[in-house]
């Protein structure tokens, strides 16, 4: 278990080392990326090999740090922060072999890319709050450079916007957790001091600093109203920043939800429960709607994000057992698949066609042109919009169960969101990739061949496939690790509002 | 009472080490022989460093703690550390301005950068009213002069006597502050005051008296709205000269103040709920300056101007530091102070590398940055990002020790809990403009792409103080445990 602590020092070295490596070649930073996003995913493997679920944070390290506030350097894990691990590491591989044609500033691009991997990491083990949002903030930071200097469509407003928003977020759970120390009379940050202290808060109190903390986090989440900024930056992202940011930063502000905010004041959070539900529902079927309409490419996958971050939301909302196992499940899910949609967007077609304009690319017979986009598109729309046997099925269904046992209504709701989003997806399928039925053009889709697709892009592809169809097929490999932690006292304490 | 000298000579060696060297180095600029300017500037920075050495040497135990030759010093551990900090930062201005000066009279400039350190010293330790006046004025004489030094720019001139100008009137008002202080307690001394305050209690023209000393107490910290001198001197001294102003005066003006503020006038600080006294006057003192600072320097187009807004915001947050100092020590402050002077001499360094070679006073003139100089850009990267508060700089614990100190006081509902949440909303206002800084630097291609040379003093100065910078981030005890 001793091993995953070093996902966060390899992931930083690798950054280290990528920078130096770019100033000698763009291939010596690539592969030193490569070799350390695979290091660290191996890393977590062998843990989660020798991993027993458990109820409880299973601690790594835990040495003091500033005595003065009572800080630990205390990292611990436990069966949900292992599945998000898992996902940070093959998103981060993905991401590395998708970005394998960048000739811009490789070893600045791959350092970024691997410092916001090791923040992401660091968030995933932390079990003492200030550390964790030491963390996150080292994850916000790389952001804004991968956008403004990489992106493409409108690209220094949108790391602009994001990095704001993110940075206001982190703002807001900086105040939270000050407030919960300071006025609880906490002896530090660990997860279980601060919720010791936080019962000392007068409930209004409760309420205010759970509002922050969650809003604060809910932010990065992208939860309705203040998801505007996910569909811009990633839009804006170059293709592995919008992976990363759409596949696992976003889940850091679901995680911190369901490991701080919730956790702290779970009286607060059954007051608070069906505003952050209805907005997760309004979230889901308004960005389906606003995604059903889009004419670029890229906008429809990054509001399909936010519609499936909704679900996410809506689980931790609702928080039956079922509904945050399936909102755990889900993050997973959709890590995974989104990484696949804006690698297929970003990437295969994009940087091949120059047009994300669906009526351009309508006007060509992609499906002749690009023949591996088009098969790996339609495998993750599917898997997208929720079929049996991708990771999205089990999750979103498990959480629309657990929600019907909360509030039957919620579930009706946010099931409407799934239709809007077999539409959305359906849609953007047929206009990108079989819009054109002039035969003629699809005869002489040879005379003009696009680059074809790289070994490093299939290889990409075929793993974050495998990933949604294996926990499709089998979900308990990740349930196994997830109920348990579930079981833990401070997650019962949320649940209890709920229907066993 | 017999006065005990001996005493007095070792607690003053540090003192004694940066004046002697100052006038060693004066002599550095007498003969008048062909030696170029460049050699006479390397010249007098050894002996700068040297005399800054030995006063580090000496100064580090220079008698016993406590209160020394009849209580007018205090050697406890804010003195002796704001005297380590003061000369650090001393040590990295002396740095930067042998890398960068090109002016004809180098000797002059770090004989004033020596003297104004031994003002710096002098407050840290100043226990007495009389002697933390001109322990103070000391210093700022020095700084006007250091302001007004470039003698081929105009703009250094206008800052010079712009600095003089709201430096008089300012040290009037504290001086009329300090003997209204004199005049109702008797004494100069601060026990004796703080004795004589609880005694007597409140009265109108303690009030007034405490307002003079908060206005010079302002005007020393940048804070809104005793700021107008800032941004003209920022923008207009020389950039060593500037990166002094703002790092080193400042940690030891705050030292001085907060000694003098919560042991010596605590009796009458009033509350945070709004008991007359000075503690609910700098409540809105640090409000203001959070609120001008971080919104006037989102429409800066000039990089100095710029950082003197930032220096005007971290002011107000420094100033939430000395009120929660009446609660969890002067710890918190000295950190921030600190820190925040590494980092902005380091920002003022880069400043003067890019002067080398071109213009660098508008935002844009640092386009490029990484491609004309990647050790320019790196060590701008830790400087700006620890001005904005972001882990694991230093910057970022400094805030987080003071914020938390403050909420500490009294929870959410007194005034220090609003202003510390005040505090940390805006800092989301202010990395923007710090991003925007960073963009100019990191983004945006060059418009002039010869690379910048970075001389080797100036490259040892600002490595250091981000090395520094990640250190004290990553390593917060270091600082802070002193002072436990």
């Amino acid at each position: 278990m001793n091993l995953l602590p070093w996902t966060i020092y390899v992931s930083f070295a690798g950054s280290f080392l990528a920078l130096v490596a770019g100033a000698r070649s763009a291939a010596a930073a690539r592969w030193t990326a490569l070799a350390t996003a695979v290091a660290a995913t191996t890393l977590t493997f062998l843990a989660a090999r020798d991993f027993v679920p458990g109820s409880s944070l299973q601690t790594l390290v835990n040495v003091p740090w500033i005595a003065g506030l009572g800080v630990n350097y205390h990292l611990a894990v436990d069966g949900i922060s292992l599945t998000l691990l898992v996902l940070t590491g093959l998103a981060a591989t993905a991401g590395i072999l998708f970005s394998w044609n960048i000739e811009e500033r490789p070893g600045e691009f791959f350092a970024l890319f691997l410092a916001l991997i090791g923040g992401v990491y660091g968030v995933f083990l932390s079990a003492d709050v200030f550390v964790l949002f030491v963390f996150y903030e080292i994850a916000i930071v790389p952001k804004y450079f991968l956008i403004a200097i990489w992106g493409s469509t409108n690209r220094e407003y949108g790391a602009m916007k994001l990095v704001l928003y993110s940075f206001a977020g982190s703002s807001l759970v900086l105040a939270g957790m000050i407030w919960a120390y300071a006025a609880g009379g906490a002896t530090g940050f660990g997860l279980a001091q601060l919720a010791e202290a936080a019962v000392h808060l007068p409930f209004p109190e409760q309420v205010a600093v759970f509002a922050l903390l969650f809003t604060g986090f809910a932010t990065l989440a992208g939860m309705f109203p203040l998801h505007t900024w996910a569909p811009t930056g990633h839009v804006a992202a170059p293709t592995a920043a919008s992976m990363l940011l759409a596949g696992v930063v976003m889940k850091l502000g679901a995680y911190g939800c369901l490991r701080v905010a919730m956790p702290l004041f779970p009286d607060a959070f059954l007051y608070c429960q069906p505003v952050i539900a209805w907005l997760a529902v309004v979230g889901i079927v308004y960005a389906g709607c606003i995604a059903l309409v889009q004419e670029d490419f890229k906008f429809v996958i990054g509001y399909s994000s936010v519609s499936h971050m909704g679900f996410v939301l809506l689980g931790l909302a609702a928080a039956t057992p079922l509904a945050l196992a399936g909102a755990v499940l889900q993050m997973f899910s959709h890590g995974v698949i989104a990484g696949l949609l804006f690698a297929v967007v970003g990437r295969m077609v994009y940087e091949r066609t120059h047009t994300r304009r669906l009526a351009d690319l309508k006007a060509m017979p992609l499906h002749r042109l690009l023949p591996f986009a088009a098969v790996i598109f339609v495998v993750a729309g599917l898997a997208s919009l929720g079929l049996p046997g991708f990771s999205g099925f089990p999750a979103e269904l498990s959480i629309l169960i657990g929600t019907w046992q909360e509030n039957p209504l919620w579930a009706v709701v946010a099931a409407l969101g799934i239709i809007v989003a077999g539409a959305f997806t359906l849609r953007v399928i047929q206009v990108s990739f079989f819009g054109t039925t002039n035969l003629a053009a699809i005869a002489a889709a040879g005379n003009h061949p696009l680059p074809p697709i790289t070994r490093a892009e299939k290889a990409g592809a075929l793993l974050l496939i495998a990933a949604t169809l294996y926990v499709g097929l089998k979900p308990d490999v990740l349930l196994d690790w997830i109920v348990p932690a579930l079981q833990s006292p401070v997650f019962q304490a949320v649940m209890k509002g709920g229907n066993p | 009472m017999s006065t005990p000298y001996g005493e007095l000579l070792i607690a003053l060696r540090p003192e004694i080490c940066l004046v002697g060297g100052a006038l060693a180095v004066l002599a550095v600029d007498l003969p008048k022989n062909s030696r170029s300017a460049q050699t006479r500037l390397h010249l007098s920075v050894a002996l700068g460093l040297l005399a800054l050495a030995a006063a580090y040497a000496w100064g580090l135990n220079a008698g016993v703690p406590g209160p020394l030759f009849g209580g007018v010093l205090s050697l406890d551990m804010l003195g002796q550390a704001t005297r380590a900090g003061v000369l650090g930062l001393a040590v990295l201005t002396l740095g930067i301005t042998a890398g960068t000066s090109r002016l004809r009279h180098p000797a002059e400039l770090v004989a004033m950068i020596l003297l104004a350190t031994a003002g710096f010293t002098l407050m840290a330790v100043a226990q007495q009213l009389l002697l933390a006046f001109l322990a103070l004025e000391s210093a700022s004489l020095s700084l006007y002069v250091l302001a007004g030094f470039d003698k081929t720019r105009p703009e250094s001139a206008e800052a010079g006597l712009k600095y003089f100008l709201f430096g008089g009137v300012s040290a009037a008002f504290l001086l009329f502050g300090f003997s209204l202080i004199y005049g109702l307690t008797g004494s100069i001394e601060l026990p004796v005051i703080s004795t004589q305050l609880a005694l007597t209690g409140p009265s109108p023209l303690l009030v007034v008296a405490l307002v003079m000393i908060l206005v010079g107490f302002g005007y020393k910290a940048a804070a809104a709205p005793f700021h107008l001198w800032a941004p003209d001197v920022y923008e207009g001294a020389p950039a060593s000269s500037a990166a002094l102003i703002a790092s080193a005066s400042k940690l030891a003006g705050l030292a001085l103040f907060v000694r003098l503020l919560w042991p010596g006038f605590g009796a009458a600080s009033g509350s945070l709920a709004g008991a007359a006294g000075w503690l609910p006057v700098v409540v809105m003192i640090s409000a203001a300056s959070i609120l001008l600072g971080n919104f006037a320097a989102l429409a800066q187009r000039n990089v100095r101007r710029l950082l003197a807004y930032s220096a005007i915001a971290h002011a107000g947050a420094l100033l939430i530091g000395v009120i929660a100092a009446g609660l969890i020590g002067p710890g918190a402050l000295y950190y921030y102070a600190l820190t925040y002077g590494l980092a902005t001499v380091g920002a003022f360094g880069v400043i003067a590398v890019v002067e080398r070679s071109g213009r660098c006073q508008d935002i844009t003139d640092l386009a490029g940055l990484r491609a004309r100089s990647p050790l320019l850009a790196g060590c701008l990267f830790v400087f700006v990002l620890s001005l904005a508060g972001i882990p694991p700089l230093a910057g970022f614990v400094g805030k987080f020790v003071v914020f938390t100190g403050a909420l500490q006081m009294d929870g959410i509902s007194s005034s220090a809990g609003w202003l510390a949440v005040l505090a940390i909303a805006m800092s989301a206002v202010a990395l923007y403009y710090y991003l925007i800084i960073l963009k100019q630097a990191l983004v945006v291609p060059a418009k002039d792409t010869t690379p910048i040379k970075v001389p080797a003093p100036a490259a040892l100065a600002l490595l250091s103080a981000a090395a520094l910078i990640v250190l004290f981030g990553l390593w917060p005890s270091l600082l802070l445990g002193l002072f436990q």
